[in-house]
């Protein structure tokens, strides 16, 4: 008799409306992913496309009402997250699944220091450590910043955009969770600074074994960074493969139109191209 | 921050000097006279009038007057015009019941007013919160005297709470315990009405401050953590919401001191407020000037206080 070890992450037919005046709009129709142990899936799409209401909803992070989670499963090692009480799925948020937000400068709280809202993190999810400190600065020290020590004391307006960020995606892995969730985690931050996060987080990826969903609007970035890509347009997934065959040949109109957005630097064009009417 | 308080004290006094100018002119530009026995009495001999106008440097002109008033203020020498006794004597005999009414009327408001918002902007929207909110907005626009009015009509007949003075007279206490009990119970009624207004105020800013920080990027990144709902509420946006409540504790203060003015007078409790009132139907200048005077130094150090609270709470604002 053979046992079937359950996927890593598997969502099933997962569908999200958020109600407003009565009616139901949707904003994740139908949706399906795998994703295993140790891989890189990326989730693309523009603004609204329900990317990020997707992986807000892994952890049931959406706020319910207005969210209604009309329907699906979502089984993280074969445990539907979506049937545990508030209460146990708890110890899956941060714990086990961690989170790197947008806006770095918003998503730190201002009025508490980085030590101690390091500190909240480890007392929660391993309370094992009784020299806190030391642990705080070996995570800061893995996501390259300088001096971490000094950094302990500092509140989040100390800091610059991208050691905000740092500090987020330092904060999500002390915790040493199963799957790292990426929400556009180079959005607000310049061009420079991308790159550094995005070197910052393959290599993390490599040395740790990450797992790990990264959302982004940007095709660009997801090349070497990620194993699998799901294209997302309206709610539902219309594109899903390997990273490299999705962007070598892409099948879907709207993965095609995205690709054909992105600027090269060996070709002349007047102008860029824009998603055509036809697929708004 | 210690040059920041100096800064701040110096601007005050000079501040107060021109409070003490203007109140003094406002307040001798009131029609009527000081005279404790009437200006026109026949019964007063003219010997007697001129003496009186003599002691309180009557007969100079305003602006001599002003500064005879400020050196008397100073030096602690001005008296009343009613009685001769010293101001400073009669406000201190009075201050404890004022205290203790404004103490207890700030605890009311701060205490009811942070649990109502915080109810509030938990339950925002349904009938709970809308009932709270137009009680508010009541309790607010309704003039307090008019409350007062009705609460003791209401209540004195039912649960014979006291509605006269600081304690019971003619009783014998068998204990200092039971005497101060019955102080506290003549305080509640004055405090609650004093604090109504307050709590409502209170309760709005939280609930509206709050409301907004939920919002806030950072609450997700808390529950993302899978820290408790409690302690996202109270650890994360409770001590981001506490700004517009500080305004509001700086405000409190003096809208306290012109409430207990108006309920001190209704509730025959032997106050400040009723002190002040007297005085102004009485023309006693000294008094008024001098009430005033404290009046305006607790605005100004209320304002200073919420501004050194702003740095104490939050880390990004700098006195500067």
């Amino acid at each position: 008799m053979t046992t079937t070890t359950p996927p890593f992450l598997e969502i099933k037919n997962l569908s999200i409306g958020f109600s407003s005046d009565e009616k139901i709009v949707p904003a994740v129709r139908d949706v399906s992913l795998i994703l295993n142990r140790g891989e890189t899936l990326a989730i693309v799409g523009e603004s609204g496309s329900g990317k990020s209401a997707t992986s807000l909803a892994i952890t049931r992070l959406l706020a319910s009402p207005p969210a209604v989670y009309q329907g699906g499963q979502i089984l993280f090692n074969g445990v539907d997250l979506l049937a545990l009480s508030e209460k146990e799925l708890r110890a899956y948020r941060g714990g086990r699944i961690a989170y790197v937000f947008q806006e770095a400068s918003t998503s730190l709280n201002p009025v508490y220091t980085i030590r101690s809202q390091m500190a909240e993190m480890l007392r929660l999810h391993r309370p094992e450590f009784h020299d806190i400190d030391t642990e705080i600065i070996h995570w800061l020290e893995m996501v390259g910043i300088t001096n971490p020590k000094e950094r302990l004391k500092a509140y989040p307006h100390q800091l610059s955009g991208g050691m905000q960020q740092r500090v987020m995606i330092a904060m999500a892995l002390s915790a040493q969770p199963d799957l790292l969730i990426a929400d556009e985690p180079t959005t607000a931050l310049d061009v420079t600074i991308q790159a550094q996060i995005l070197a910052q987080l393959s290599k993390l990826e490599k040395e740790l074994g990450m797992t790990m969903i990264l959302i982004t609007h940007n095709l660009a970035i997801i090349r070497g960074l990620a194993h699998q890509v799901a294209v997302m347009h309206h709610g539902s997934i219309v594109e899903y493969g390997p990273t490299e065959e999705v962007l070598q040949n892409p099948q879907h109109p709207y993965t095609k139109a995205l690709l054909a957005c992105i600027p090269r630097l060996d070709e002349h064009r007047r102008r860029l191209s824009t998603i055509g009417k036809e697929l708004q | 921050m210690l040059s920041f308080i100096l800064r701040r004290l110096g601007l005050s006094i000079i501040l107060l000097f021109l409070i003490s100018f203007i109140s003094f002119f406002i307040i001798t530009l009131t029609p009527g006279s000081p005279y404790p026995w009437g200006e026109m009495n026949p019964k007063i001999s003219p010997e007697v009038k001129a003496a009186f106008r003599k002691k309180f440097h009557l007969d100079f002109p305003l602006h001599q007057q002003y500064e005879m008033m400020l050196h008397d203020l100073f030096t602690g020498e001005l008296r009343s015009m009613k009685d001769d006794l010293p101001v400073m004597k009669k406000i201190i005999s009075r201050l404890p019941a004022t205290l203790a009414l404004n103490v207890m009327a700030i605890l009311f408001s701060l205490s009811f007013g942070t649990l109502l918002g915080l109810y509030g902007s938990l339950y925002r929207g349904n009938w709970k919160d809308m009932s709270l909110s137009c009680l508010s907005f009541l309790f607010i626009a309704l003039p307090g005297f008019w409350i007062s009015y009705l609460l003791v009509l209401a209540l004195v007949k039912h649960i014979g709470i006291p509605i006269l003075g600081t304690q019971s007279y003619g009783v014998d206490f068998p204990t200092d315990l039971a005497r101060w009990l019955d102080r506290l119970w003549h305080l509640m009624l004055p405090a609650i009405i004093l604090s109504l207004a307050g709590i409502a105020t209170q309760s709005r800013y939280l609930r509206s401050s709050m409301i907004e920080t939920l919002r806030e990027n950072y609450i997700l990144t808390a529950r993302a953590k899978g820290l408790s709902p409690t302690v996202v509420l109270y650890q994360h946006a409770l001590r981001n919401s506490l700004r517009p409540l500080i305004t509001g504790i700086g405000m409190l203060l003096p809208s306290l001191i012109s409430g207990s003015v108006i309920i001190e007078t209704i509730f025959a409790y032997p106050g400040m407020g009723q002190l002040g009132y007297q005085a102004v139907l009485e023309r006693d200048y000294p008094i008024l000037i001098t009430l005033n005077m404290i009046v305006a130094t607790m605005v100004l150090l209320g304002n200073l206080f919420s501004d050194l609270l702003y740095a104490l709470v939050d880390p990004r604002v700098r006195l500067e």
